[in-house]
């Protein structure tokens, strides 16, 4: 009955012409971890359906000036593979790892993490933390986008008509830089966190925090930036005060919903205790480089 | 018992499991997998609503739609009577289980069958069933145990007036029932105390989780005849629930048992196989049928969650001199919790003097419950031994030591009215306490917990049949669909008596044409019983063996044993005859009498009672109430395991599932009492992950009655891990909490760190 076509174009420009000019509902298909999940439950049925997997663009792992560039088909499973870029940014790698289960860490990205616009994605913060971007491809051409301009709420995200993600970028690390991420889920895998936090930290070399970046997942519509957290570690030791001061901050900065995954206080305190015990751990990180 | 095991030569060895290769290469045929000419795909019409009446239905635009060959509501089934029927040998109110089938007159609960259709695709299937129009008139709805059974609640039928109770009362109720036990004088036992304890304690339902929806392909001739073939736990009580239903005579029903991706009492009933038939019957062609997990979660039965109070009293050097518990469980939509069975099992495991034990079987706009392994027993030994555990501490006593000095033994009275005979209580305790678990330290944040449990096992009909082939092979056949590897127990049990080796015996589950009546696989009781017609079948087979070497040597039978798989002249006074072996005698059936078999068919009585102590270490995050597994031993007595690798499974599965009901597993309802979680994305089996290594220990207490000894095992096991949790958690953080699920927001709610 429904007439869904599949295309697997061999290049962006292809892609998002194919986007561009399906009149009905066009998704686009990497992992599929989400978009056939919500496809076999009747949540979604598309008209189009693009797989960018056979896009040279979005595939692979490039270093580049000490950066990173991770294409949009790029899944959890290869980043834990890749030597390099797990010794930069831990945090984002144990996030994207995080996803799921083994199995579903062979398909899922971390692009389709970012574009399935969950408050509750687990790569999303530690990648907002790292202040990581994005290359958008679209019909008015290319454009690079801070990966926290993406989703604007529950499943909504910033992308136009005929737009996708191609890659995610990450800036080159100065020394004594770390990051985590941490979320909170009832179980030890397969499950959607409760509450999410990912920090990312430069310290000098005395061991003083320089610069901070403090993210919550899944206490909000979309991430929560923290700035009175990445106040309370810069100039810090990353002492326990200064942790103190991170977990009021972040309890104080979530705004989550009772629903069927937590409550309001659960979350609210949550927040806390996973946001100074990620920063903890990427001063550890930070420390040891 | 290394001494007894030294007597046979294939009972408690591990060969592998005739059905392995089959399953692990994928050729094994589950409930969906069979595909016949001309098969019809049925979909399901639900209720959107907790509770309704149904004002009406109308199909027509579902019947036009193009490649729809039949709909079916509950116009096409006969109206059954309230009333208890025996329908094999269990007892069913065949118009509460036709109700829950396809709704007649209201819904009842969320998910509810009004209607099904059959068309020539799923995708047609499902716009059909979209097309099908019910017009409802929405009522008042109760979800809560508790609250179902207040004075003003909204009352789902207006035929129940609560059982048990004198006089009848005056109005109907969601109360469907009332059933006490009680042992001594327990105003007299609580006077003896030194300390009493008095908790309120609440456990969420769960479901039972299999892995295999429910699944069936059903195809009905135009003679009235149908071929069934579906993934259950006993295809003769599908045999007998959809004749009783549709009123076909049970001959012309023949059900195929396929292979079942655990069933762990969920699959002792029907849903589809009934509306399979009705829609096959009506479009001349077969039809299958299969479960979403949505359906799965939002219409089939899982276990009561129950609300209770109990009350135990002990004198200060550690005798228990009273147990009161009342008991609420919930039914479901329609009558029939495990109520029974949680109120005689509550303080089984004890040797007490003075029990009272109260249960209240309670409808609410839930699906109906159904069987989960031991059912009601995890839900009320939970409260006791939680309160037990806490009893323990508070005298100062080793929890261990505590059970044992109360434990009942042989010749313990039980409250529910046996005396029990040989069971191993005593030695489950004993061997818990030597573990090396029990002795490790343990570190900050950590606890360890300890509980027992109980479960009578069952015995009931089975059969069996062994044929001796003509190159001295064996093809073994019962009706037992096979869960927990028993085929291979099946076929251990044939070797041991027949005397050949376990690869020559090749068991099959056969359909209800081919075999006599079995009750279902439950109850723990396939080991046991078909076990017990498996070996009746043998020795049967046996004697028509001897009977044909007598033949053969012209000598009397009573003078032919049989000895190692060899027929053998009884003595010297026979005659000088070499031996011949199964083969032999097979190899010339036809010269002395024709083929060779033996067959029995039994109603197997004297089953062994179970017990079981568990260990468990916990470690909690203070700071986000996370509740980690660390060591997890799982003690029972097993009477004897005939196959070991299987037994050890039954004990970890069950206390993985036992784990699961106390950390996590809930159902959530909204206002309008519609399930939010009807999937494993939020309702939280444990996975892999979650589970350290479950450490088994099998005692073996041979049950006197059994030829091996086998005492069912598969239930025992979820029985312990509630409380265990629970008593863990209780050591690790100092709180004891009465209800489960013990959820990370939970603990830290009840620890007070949430503030």
């Amino acid at each position: 009955m429904s007439g869904m076509r599949y295309e697997a174009p061999g290049s962006v420009d292809e892609a998002v012409t194919l986007l561009a000019d399906e009149k009905g509902v066009a998704r686009v298909l990497a992992g599929g971890t989400d978009l056939l999940v919500q496809m076999r439950a009747g949540m979604i049925s598309p008209d189009l359906v693009v797989d960018i997997k056979k896009i040279a663009e979005t595939k692979g792992i490039t270093a580049n000036g000490g950066g990173f560039s991770i294409g949009a088909s790029v899944s959890g499973a290869e980043m834990g593979e890749h030597a390099e870029l797990t010794a930069a940014w831990p945090g984002v790698v144990e996030g994207a790892e995080l996803i799921g289960s083994t199995q579903v860490q062979g398909r899922a990205t971390m692009a389709g993490n970012l574009c399935n616009a969950s408050p509750a994605a687990d790569s999303v913060p530690a990648l907002i933390a790292a202040g990581a971007t994005c290359t958008v491809a679209g019909p008015n051409g290319q454009r690079e986008v801070p990966v926290e301009d993406i989703p604007t709420g529950p499943g909504k995200t910033s992308l136009g008509n005929g737009e996708f993600v191609v890659d995610i970028k990450l800036p080159a690390r100065p020394a004594h830089a770390g990051d985590a991420y941490l979320r909170m889920i009832p179980r030890t895998e397969m499950d959607i966190a409760i509450v999410g936090a990912g920090v990312n930290l430069v310290l000098d070399d005395s061991g003083t925090c320089t610069e901070a970046c403090v993210v919550l997942g899944a206490v909000g519509p979309t991430t929560i930036t923290v700035a009175d957290a990445a106040a309370a570690l810069v100039g810090s030791k990353v002492d326990e005060a200064a942790l103190a001061a991170v977990s009021a901050a972040a309890s104080a900065a979530a705004s989550p919903i009772n629903d069927k995954r937590g409550t309001v206080e659960y979350r609210t305190k949550v927040a806390g205790v996973l946001a100074s015990r990620a920063a903890a751990i990427a001063a550890d990180r930070a420390r040891s480089k | 018992m290394n001494e007894q095991a030294k007597q046979f030569k294939f009972v408690g060895t591990r060969p592998i499991r005739p059905d392995g290769v089959d399953k692990v290469t994928g050729r094994a045929m589950y409930g969906a997998d069979l595909t016949l000419p001309g098969m019809l795909e049925g979909k399901v019409v639900r209720s959107p609503h907790a509770h309704a009446r149904i004002k009406s239905i109308d199909t027509s635009k579902a019947e036009a739609l193009n490649g729809v060959k039949s709909v079916v509501t509950a116009a096409d089934m006969p109206e059954a009577e309230s009333k208890p029927v025996a329908a094999g040998e269990a007892m069913i109110n065949f118009r509460d289980l036709a109700e829950n089938v396809i709704a007649r007159h209201k819904v009842f609960y969320e998910g509810q069958t009004v209607a099904a259709v059959a068309a020539t695709s799923n995708e047609i299937a499902e716009r059909a069933a979209a097309l099908i129009e019910v017009e409802y008139e929405v009522l008042p709805h109760v979800i809560d145990v508790l609250d179902a059974m207040k004075d003003d609640a909204p009352v789902l039928h207006d035929h129940i007036f609560t059982g048990g109770v004198t006089p009848k009362p005056e109005k109907p109720s969601n109360v469907a029932n009332r059933v006490e036990f009680a042992l001594g004088d327990i105003d007299a036992g609580f006077a003896a105390a030194d300390i009493v304890i008095e908790r309120k304690f609440t456990t969420e339902p769960v479901h039972q989780a299999y892995i295999e929806p429910h699944a069936v392909v059903a195809d009905m001739g135009p003679d009235g005849k149908a071929d069934v073939w579906c993934s259950s736990q006993g295809h003769f009580m599908v045999r007998s629930f959809c004749a009783g239903l549709l009123k076909i005579e049970m001959s012309k029903i023949k059900v195929s048992a396929a292979e079942i991706g655990g069933g762990f009492g969920g699959k002792t009933t029907v849903y589809l196989e009934p509306l399979a038939i009705m829609l096959s019957r009506k479009a001349g062609r077969p039809v299958r049928m299969v479960m979403s997990r949505e359906e799965i979660f939002r219409a089939s039965g899982p276990t009561s969650g129950a609300a209770m109070t109990i009350k135990i009293g002990a004198t200060k050097d550690g005798r228990i001199t009273a147990g009161d518990a009342t008991l609420c469980l919930q039914a479901g939509a329609f009558p029939g919790s495990p109520v029974g069975p949680a109120a005689m099992t509550a303080f089984a495991p004890y040797d007490l003097e003075n029990v009272r034990v109260v249960g209240f079987d309670v409808v609410s706009n839930r699906p109906k419950v159904v069987a989960y392994r031991a059912p009601g027993a995890p839900i009320s030994e939970y409260a006791v031994e939680s309160v037990v555990d806490e009893l323990a501490s508070e005298l100062g006593l080793d929890p261990i030591e505590f059970r044992a000095k109360n434990g009942a033994k042989e010749g313990t009275q039980a409250a529910y009215g046996v005396k029990f005979g040989t069971i191993g209580m005593q030695e489950t305790l004993e061997a818990a306490k030597a573990t090396e678990h029990y002795k490790i330290p343990l570190g900050p944040n950590q606890g360890r917990g300890v509980a027992t449990g109980f479960w009578f096992n069952i015995g009931g009909e089975s059969c069996a049949g062994i044929r001796i082939n003509e190159d001295g092979s064996v093809s073994l056949t019962e009706g037992s669909p096979d869960i927990g590897g028993s085929r291979a127990s099946m076929a251990i049990m044939a070797a041991e008596v027949l005397g050949i080796d376990v690869a020559k015996i090749k068991p099959s589950v056969v359909d209800t044409d081919a075999t006599g009546y079995h009750f279902v696989t439950g109850g723990s009781r396939v080991t046991f019983a078909t076990g017990m017609a498996v070996v009746d079948a043998s020795k049967a087979a046996i004697d028509e063996l001897r009977a044909r070497a007598a033949k053969i040597w012209d000598v009397d039978v009573d003078g032919v044993v049989w000895e190692d798989g060899h027929a053998k002249p009884a003595s010297t006074n026979v005659g000088d005859f070499e031996p011949m072996s199964l083969a032999e005698i097979a190899a010339i059936a036809n010269k002395t009498g024709g083929p060779i078999s033996g067959h029995a068919d039994i109603n197997a009585k004297g089953a062994g009672p179970g017990f079981g102590t568990h260990i468990c270490d916990v470690e909690v995050d203070p700071d986000t109430g996370f509740v980690t597994v660390l060591r997890y031993t799982a003690v029972q007595d097993v009477g004897r395991a005939i196959h070991p690798s299987y037994v050890e499974g039954q004990l970890q599965g069950g206390a993985a599932q036992g784990i699961g009901w106390a950390l996590n597993e809930a159902y959530m309802y909204d206002e309008d009492g519609k399930l939010e979680n009807a999937g494993f994305l939020d309702y939280r089996v444990p996975v892999a992950s979650d589970l350290p290594m479950i450490d088994t220990i099998l005692v073996e207490i041979p049950n006197p009655t059994h030829p091996f000894g086998v005492r069912g095992v598969g239930e025992v096991p979820i029985i312990p891990p509630l409380a265990a949790v629970n008593n863990a958690v209780a050591a690790a953080t100092g709180v004891r909490f009465t209800a489960l699920p013990l959820s990370p927001p939970a603990i830290l709610a009840g620890t007070g760190a949430g503030d």
